[in-house]
């Protein structure tokens, strides 16, 4: 097992590697650059001479190679550089972002639980009755309604029926508990609703599948109570699935909240991203997407082991 | 025609004594109401700083939380713009009698946050970094002051900048809100330590800042100004996208935004606020314009572009897009209002500018035939995807064409592809923007000289007449003389040659919290900004 | 073609009525057995109807503005209102079925086809090859897909065809993954094997042998996929990254005007977000049923 992990820790190496590469060259050929963004933007008067003199700065009139080498040292040292538009260290920009994106995820990954065990374990139980048909439109519609849709009509109803509106600025869990919640609850409905669709419609499957499986019927059989045969039995092996949908959708979500960051004004890691982008804040999105996809396979690979726990009949060479 | 040199020397300096010599108004609030002391002002901010050197970013999110901090050496009588008076110069200046030498005093006993006193060395550092900046430093404006000698500081509390020519807009580039007056031992240390600091002898001391979040200040309590500023402490919440903006200021967790909102925004928060809300109005000194490619064909004929400008019925925008807009004011290269506007009776005579539609759609479909355009000829209009002004204005362009018979594509772009594109010529016809600090034309005309001179035309187009009049007009300081060039510039710019005309002036809508006191809009965003006559009535 | 020649020309008209029955049992069975699945199916069509006859139907020009009849709420003569120009907005929205469509079908039918064709291909010649494939889409993968769309709009520029794109790339690596673990299985069995020995060449393996057998993955994944882009297209839009105003499109009806006038005017903001979500659901409705129809392994007695 021991040797497994660190083989697929090893493993990242490269993927995160190539990840490095493609961005860094889909970046270098983006059409319009930073410096000319900056002065441009508003209309000023830059002189010629100010603009390379500041691309000097920012390392960009070095050939493209040696720039990729001076990044992925960097990366190599832990040294993430500084971001071209504010000038100050990326992981400290970052850092800033990411407790909003991954308290958010969470919250939102608990909300699409809560509603995705029991409304698919109900279905699966009463397949192909009303139930079972009000459940996978539910679920079907959570996917369908756009979240940042939904999210301006639930901010409209706030401000209109309540002149209220959620805290607009962060306030951290540790710090004040409260008002961190009043922020974050609303974004993590619109979201976990949306992320509940996949996971319903998979544990209803999986239950399906489980409850058709021989041991259960051995158990109702043997005359074992419903409920027992659920939780013991259908329930645990139907969640392998279900976790591996919700732990890729975790991923997803720290870096993938691009629209409903926006219309809640979340200060998090898809908005950042977003304007990394447009601002052509090359070493910002870079390390963005570095981290985005990082997040990701690691995720996956704790998904992995989670099942491998779970499951005793999962063996891995 | 010209005037003589001498006169215009003569003429300059009576002219500037005349305007600045006069003492400044004691300030009041809005109401004339007693201010108050204490509270907290919260503001939305429609971005977020880059860096936080005034001199180097050109972003009002950078403005708004930081001319707090900061004094200047003149600035923009807040009541009253466009008079001038003294920040950390005193109000009244000396211009030599050739107007080449300007000299100002130093207020006494004013300090910067660390306790140190603010003297002539550090506003001569200031202004070297400005016009002269050392390797490695960027300077956004540089290009105001090319006419710029030296400057000098012979004692503490006096200052003198050497000009090279006799400039009409020198004074007024002193106000500029970018130019925070910096510590000349810190610039000596690092001349980039501004970019990451913040340490000014403004009204409010910094506090803190979280990226993408927040930015506040508290009260200094050694401003040079005894009785200000009133206020205990400032909150700047940056809100990106305009909904949640404008949710916040309904909400009551900001209190105002100092940029300014459309009207559908204005009607919202109005509507919530009841008798708490106060509209502030004023014509901004931001203009979008059609830009056309003078180098591809058929641009290159002025009778296309003539019929181009011709097609748009801009009195009609005015009256429908201010209705959902920013757009509103109908004006040529000077803001519609201003000392240097056009009036109204000889606009009109510009093509475009017609309250005649028919004909001039008429007169329009002519040129096209007689320029040898086929009827349902088709290019592209390239604009930036920015919801408010850009796009709006972009549909009614477009529709204002197709009913000359052209069929014209909307292609939005990124900031980046966008300015890329018209940089490189790679365009037929865009919207392009203006936006400037203050009424100059020395600023406003800047755009519309010969691309190789400017960086800003994007027209493609060299035109050494306008280049020439420019040079005149920014010597003259007799203003009738200067208005009567100005006017050979702009009937040249947007009716003879046509190269970029003017859709519409913005106006800008400030609603804010009646409690918000002692601020008034000014027609631009990027001043007044520094909060030291701005308080809180409370309840 | 080589389809077409198969067939004698004299069985055609035959043939054609007995598949036309055949196909009306298929889809009368399914209506009946799967009622959702065929509730969607039945709005797909009308939207594809509605894209279809976009010219006969819809009361007004989608762009022509009037600016007597701004922000004007739903009547006689403007059903669903109109928007800050004076447009008709059921105009635009019949109008806006042929933008999402299109967009739709086209990228994910594009990026299915292309996940699928490297899957199988990559199964097909396995070792090397499929290792370094399967390298190369991990990666792809590990980019969450608006992510991916928004670089792949920033380098190439927004407009419909570029939204095509930026929609197709993220598909293609997750229809590789799944198409790839249906043809392993089939690269062992005995009638691949036979076409080898025969001396076929690889094209003629993947195409005519392999790729009809993971026709029902391909299908499931196209109609997942298609409520998906249609949904990520009015993502750019909204954002400002999709296609460009003044072109009819739902996302772009929900950005800007929409918001600011959704108080005044909340038939803008509410009607286009009606249409995104009934359509989307509508696909992922027939798709699911899709799904449990041809996925043996899901199909219930």
């Amino acid at each position: 097992m021991t040797r497994y992990i660190v083989q697929r820790l090893l493993l990242m190496i490269p993927t995160l590697l190539g990840v490095a590469a493609l961005v860094f060259l889909l970046l270098r050929v983006l059409p319009g650059d930073i410096v000319e963004l900056k002065y441009a933007g508003s209309g000023t008067f830059a002189p010629r001479q100010a603009i390379e003199r500041e691309k000097a700065q920012l390392g960009l009139d070095k050939p493209v190679w040696r720039q990729f080498v001076d990044w992925i040292g960097g990366i190599a040292r832990l040294d993430f550089g500084t971001s071209m538009w504010t000038g100050r260290p990326i992981t400290h920009e970052i850092a800033i972002r990411l407790e909003l994106s991954i308290e958010l995820a969470l919250m939102a990954t608990l909300v699409a639980v809560l509603i995705s065990v029991p409304l698919g374990t109900l279905a699966a139980l009463r397949q192909d009755t009303w139930l079972d048909y009000f459940v996978r439109i539910f679920s079907i519609a959570g996917l369908a309604i756009p979240s940042f849709w939904l999210g301006i009509i639930m901010i409209l109803v706030f401000i209109i029926y309540f002149h209220w509106l959620p805290p607009l600025t962060f306030t951290s869990f540790r710090v004040n508990p409260k008002a961190n919640l009043q922020q974050l609850i609303w974004p993590a409905l619109a979201v976990g609703y949306r992320y509940s669709a996949v996971a319903t419609r998979m544990t209803r499957s999986a239950v399906l599948e489980v409850l058709r499986e021989d041991y259960i019927r051995t158990a109702r059989a043997k005359g074992l109570w419903e409920k027992v045969v659920l939780t013991r039995h259908a329930l645990k092996n139907a969640l392998l699935p279900v976790i591996t949908v919700l732990g890729l959708e975790f991923a997803f979500l720290v870096g993938g909240l691009v629209v409903t960051e926006q219309v809640f004004n979340l200060n998090g890691i898809g908005k950042l991203f977003v304007e990394a982008i447009s601002q052509r804040d090359y070493t910002m999105v870079q390390s963005l997407v570095l981290l985005t996809s990082f997040v990701f396979i690691f995720v996956n690979f704790l998904v992995d082991l989670v099942n491998a726990w779970l499951d005793p009949r999962i063996r891995y060479q | 025609m010209r005037p003589t040199l001498r006169n215009a020397r003569l003429l300059a300096v009576t002219a500037l004594l005349l305007v600045f010599v006069l003492p400044p108004r004691p300030i009041m609030g809005a109401q004339a109401a007693k201010p108050t002391y204490g509270g907290e002002l919260v503001f939305a901010v429609g971005g977020t700083p880059p860096s936080f050197d005034g001199h180097r970013e050109t972003t009002f999110a950078m403005l708004h939380p930081l001319a707090p901090h900061y004094s200047t050496l003149l600035r923009f009588d807040p009541q009253a713009y466009p008079k001038i008076v003294g920040d950390v110069a005193e109000d009244k200046w000396t211009v030599s009698r050739d107007g080449l030498t300007y000299t100002f005093k130093i207020r006494k006993g004013i300090k910067f946050h660390d306790g140190s006193d603010l003297t002539s060395k550090d506003v001569k550092a200031t202004y070297d970094k400005i016009i002269f900046p050392p390797e490695g430093v960027a300077s956004a404006r540089q290009a105001s002051y090319g006419v710029v000698k030296s400057i000098e500081a012979p004692d503490p509390y006096t200052i003198v900048f050497q000009l090279k020519q006799i400039s009409a807009s020198f004074i007024a580039n002193l106000a500029s809100p970018w130019n925070f007056i910096y510590k000349a031992d810190i610039l000596a240390k690092d001349p980039r330590w501004y970019e990451k600091n913040v340490m000014g002898s403004g009204p409010f001391v910094f506090v803190e800042h979280v990226p993408g979040s927040y930015w506040t200040g508290r009260k200094n309590p050694n401003y040079f100004m005894k009785d200000r500023p009133y206020l205990d402490t400032f909150k700047a919440i940056f809100i990106r996208d305009t909904a949640p903006r404008v949710a916040a200021v309904r909400s009551g967790q900001a209190l105002i935004e100092f940029r300014g909102f459309n009207p559908a925004a204005q009607e919202d928060i109005v509507r919530t606020l009841g008798k708490e809300a106060v509209v502030q109005e004023s014509p901004w000194i931001c203009n979008l314009t059609v830009t056309i490619n003078a180098e591809k064909k058929p641009f290159n004929d002025p009778r296309v572009r003539r019929a181009l400008t011709l097609a748009i019925d801009r009195w009609n925008a005015s009256k429908a897009l201010s209705k959902i807009s920013l757009m509103k004011y109908v004006g040529g290269v000077f803001r519609p209002g201003s000392q240097f506007a056009t009036p109204e009776s000889e606009l009109v005579k510009y093509a475009g500018f017609g309250k005649n539609i028919e004909a001039s759609r008429k007169e329009a479909r002519a040129l096209l035939k007689a320029a040898g355009v086929p009827d349902g000829f088709s290019f592209t209009l390239k604009n930036r995807n920015v919801k408010e002004p850009y796009e709006v204005t972009g549909i009614y362009t477009i529709d204002q064409w197709r009913q000359i018979g052209l069929n014209v594509n909307h292609v939005m772009q990124e900031e980046g592809p966008y300015f890329n594109d018209l940089r490189q010529g790679n365009y037929d016809a865009a919207i392009d923007f203006a936006c400037d600090f203050m009424d100059e034309p020395d600023l406003q005309l800047q755009k519309f000289l010969s691309a190789k001179k400017s960086p800003l035309n994007y027209g493609r187009y060299n035109d050494e007449v306008l280049d020439d009049l420019y040079d005149r007009q920014s010597r003259l300081t007799d203003k009738a003389e200067r208005l009567k060039i100005l006017r050979q510039f702009e009937k040249r710019v947007l009716d003879e040659q046509a190269y970029q005309f003017h859709i519409l002036w913005w106006q800008r809508i400030v609603p804010h919290w009646s409690k918000v006191q002692g601020w008034k809009v000014t027609p631009s965003h990027y001043v007044n900004q520094d909060l030291r006559d701005v308080y809180l009535k409370l309840y | 073609m080589i389809m077409a020649q198969e067939t004698a020309p004299a069985a055609r008209p035959q043939t054609r009525r007995r598949r036309f029955r055949a196909w009306l049992r298929v889809a009368l069975r399914f209506t009946r057995r799967r009622p959702l699945g065929a509730a969607g199916a039945a709005i797909i069509i009308l939207m594809i109807a509605a894209a279809a006859l976009a010219d006969l139907i819809s009361p007004y020009n989608p762009l022509a503005t009037d600016y007597g009849a701004m922000l004007q709420a739903p009547s006689g003569a403007h059903w669903l209102g109109t928007d800050a120009f004076g447009r008709d907005v059921l105009s635009r929205i019949i109008y806006g079925s042929r933008t999402a469509l299109f967009v739709g079908f086209c990228s994910s039918f594009l990026g299915a086809s292309l996940g699928t064709v490297i899957g199988v291909a990559s199964a097909y010649f396995g070792g090397k090859t499929d290792l370094t494939v399967q390298r190369f889409m991990d990666l792809l993968l590990s980019f969450p897909l608006i992510v991916l769309a928004l670089v792949v709009v920033a380098v190439l520029g927004t407009g419909t065809i570029n939204v095509i794109l930026a929609i197709m790339v993220p598909m293609i690596p997750r229809s590789a993954l799944v198409s790839r673990s249906s043809a392993l299985s089939l690269r062992e069995t005995p009638f691949i094997d036979a076409a080898r020995a025969l001396g076929f060449g690889h094209a003629r393996i993947i195409f005519r042998h392999l790729l009809p057998n993971v026709m029902a993955p391909y299908l499931i994944l196209l109609t997942a996929f298609l409520g998906q882009a249609i949904l990520l297209e009015a993502s750019l839009s909204f954002l400002g990254l999709g296609v460009a105003e003044p072109v009819p499109a739902w996302g772009l009806m929900l950005s800007g005007a929409a918001v600011e006038f959704a108080e005044r005017a909340p038939w803008m903001a509410i009607f286009p977000g009606i249409a995104i979500s009934l359509s989307v659901f509508a696909f992922n409705l027939f798709g699911d049923s899709l799904r449990d129809a041809l996925d043996p392994k899901l199909r219930v007695s």
